[in-house]
């Protein structure tokens, strides 16, 4: 469904140039829910925001549905992949209701008939009618962080980026969400690229991850290693121990991996 | 814990905020107290667990309204102390770690210069002596070069720096009380590791007691010795942090088991359902 090969991305120029993302490659099957994890700055946000067409300055290859995908993307792209970002207080416009939010992307797709396909992605993504014509400040950020979803969700997609979905709501909201997420995926048969810096979201919600560091792809590993705790790499091993709460010898034993 | 007296005690504390469809009751009766220890104080958003931490050192910004029936640090009364003696107090004694660096550093003083202030404003310290001191503590806290970050500004710096900085220049006037609200959740887990560590260590080294504010479970069970947890502004229970899986109360249960785990085979995460119950309970 998505393939990525050795992606490059650079931010500025000569002597201040940042090399954010270096030769990243790795492929994602239909059907498939693939975890991008690392720490901040690790380049993680690049690739997908490169992937989704947001950041136009990078070289390699991007196939998205068995199509390479040149820098500017096209409006029928947008159509079959869709982006949910991290905070939902942010990402909602603050003077247009619900309704409107999720009646823009269906005017610039022309898809037509926006009432009744408003009314269906809200039921949807859990948050009844009652919902559509209220304002994002009336709503709590797990109610915003789902008027997100349905706003991706409304051009039925077929891929949907998630970007740190969860990381700004409390626990039992992220239950929640989680939860949404995952029977909108066995509902519609979407393909998942999350991003996440927290190892145990990452090992709910998909089937495979890839661990990235200063714009590298450590190693790839699927979930059930990810459980066992059967990491290769020493980084990996680190980061596992270090999401595990505190420990006083293993924040000893910390490392910097260059 | 200990039996000597404890450092602070707290009790019926109550914080209010008049809206303009009536007063919000942030904080309704809380009440603890803290040896030479770690608390940990957990909730979720608007448990008020931030703005009990503040309403110690008197910082419920306006139009809050605060009252107790006693919050005593060391004996000494700081419901009814003056301004001045607060002043004192603040930092010297009892010091504030916020949660992100970037919005507590002076943007346009050197990391040195606000240490060695920091330091100076509490004691009779030369600027010789408030140099080598802060020097001292940014070693402590383990920055590799000191001299060189001595002469950067806050936005030189990394988050996890920018954090371990906010920590030595809180510890460099030798507080006995640190209230720490969500010090490390702006960082990555690795660095958020040794910053902890790095607290452990200076509390267990002076003998320092710790109010540590957080809305994360699993670290506050792992680093602290005791938990209080707030739900709508009341404390619903208090336990060892080692027995934190034994809690009992259905708030608690219910934010353990919503929790995501790395050997999580469940289909399903369980979804918290409040029972209005818990807001008296």
């Amino acid at each position: 469904m998505i393939t990525v090969k050795d992606l490059r991305v650079t931010f500025g120029h000569g002597a201040d140039a940042v090399a954010a993302v270096q030769g990243v490659s790795f492929e994602v099957k239909p059907g498939e829910s693939f975890g991008l994890v690392g720490e901040s700055g690790s380049g993680k946000s690049t690739v997908l925001r490169a992937v989704v067409g947001l950041n136009h300055d990078w070289t390699g290859t991007v196939q998205v549905d068995g199509k390479p995908q040149a820098r500017q993307r096209e409006k029928g792209f947008f159509k079959s992949c869709q982006m949910v970002f991290q905070d939902p207080y942010g990402s909602l416009h603050p003077r247009h209701t619900i309704d409107r939010i999720l009646a823009e992307p269906i005017a610039i797709h022309r898809l037509g008939d926006a009432d009744a396909r408003i009314d269906r992605v809200l039921r949807d993504v859990g948050l009844g009618p009652q919902f559509r014509f209220r304002y994002p400040h009336q709503l709590s950020g797990g109610q915003r962080q789902r008027v997100a979803i349905a706003r991706a969700l409304v051009l039925e997609p077929r891929v949907l980026l998630l970007d740190e979905p969860t990381s700004a709501l409390d626990v039992s909201v992220q239950a929640e969400i989680l939860n949404l997420l995952k029977r909108l995926r066995a509902e519609h048969a979407l393909t998942y690229v999350l991003v996440s810096h927290n190892l145990a979201v990452v090992a709910t919600m998909c089937d495979r991850l890839a661990v990235m560091n200063r714009g590298r792809i450590v190693e790839e590993l699927d979930v059930e290693s990810l459980r066992r705790g059967a990491a290769r790499e020493d980084y990996t091993k680190q980061l596992l121990r270090a999401s595990q709460g505190y420990d006083r010898a293993a924040a000893d034993s910390f490392r910097d991996f260059a | 814990m200990t039996n000597e007296k404890p450092l602070l005690e707290v009790e019926n504390l109550r914080i209010s905020f008049p809206t303009r469809t009536g007063v919000t009751q942030a904080v309704r009766g809380v009440s603890f107290s803290v040896g030479r220890e770690k608390l940990g104080i957990v909730g979720e958003s608007g448990s008020g667990k931030s703005m009990t931490g503040r309403a110690i050192l008197r910082l419920v910004p306006s139009p809050g309204v605060v009252t107790a029936d006693k919050v005593s640090f060391q004996g000494e009364d700081l419901l009814t102390a003056s301004e001045k003696r607060l002043r004192d107090i603040r930092g010297r004694r009892i010091s504030m770690v916020m949660q992100d660096p970037k919005f507590s550093l002076n943007p346009v003083m050197t990391i040195g210069a606000q240490i060695a202030e920091a330091y100076r404003v509490h004691s009779s310290a030369g600027k010789a002596e408030a140099r080598r001191r802060a020097l001292e503590m940014l070693e402590a806290v383990r920055i590799r070069n000191p001299e060189r970050v001595y002469g950067l500004y806050p936005h030189e710096v990394s988050g996890g720096m920018g954090q371990r900085i906010m920590i030595a220049m809180m510890l460099i006037p030798n507080p006995d009380l640190l209230i720490a609200d969500e010090p490390t959740s702006a960082l990555d887990v690795t660095v958020q590791m040794q910053v902890l560590a790095i607290m452990d260590e200076l509390c267990s080294k002076r003998g320092m007691g710790m109010i540590f504010v957080s809305h994360d479970l699993n670290l506050v069970a792992s680093f602290c010795d005791r938990i209080l947890i707030m739900y709508a502004g009341r404390v619903v229970e208090t336990c060892r942090a080692s027995e934190l899986h034994e809690a009992k109360h259905p708030y608690t249960r219910g934010l353990l088991d919503s929790l995501p785990r790395l050997d999580d085979t469940r289909p399903e995460l369980p979804v918290l359902t409040r029972d209005p119950a818990w807001l008296e309970g």
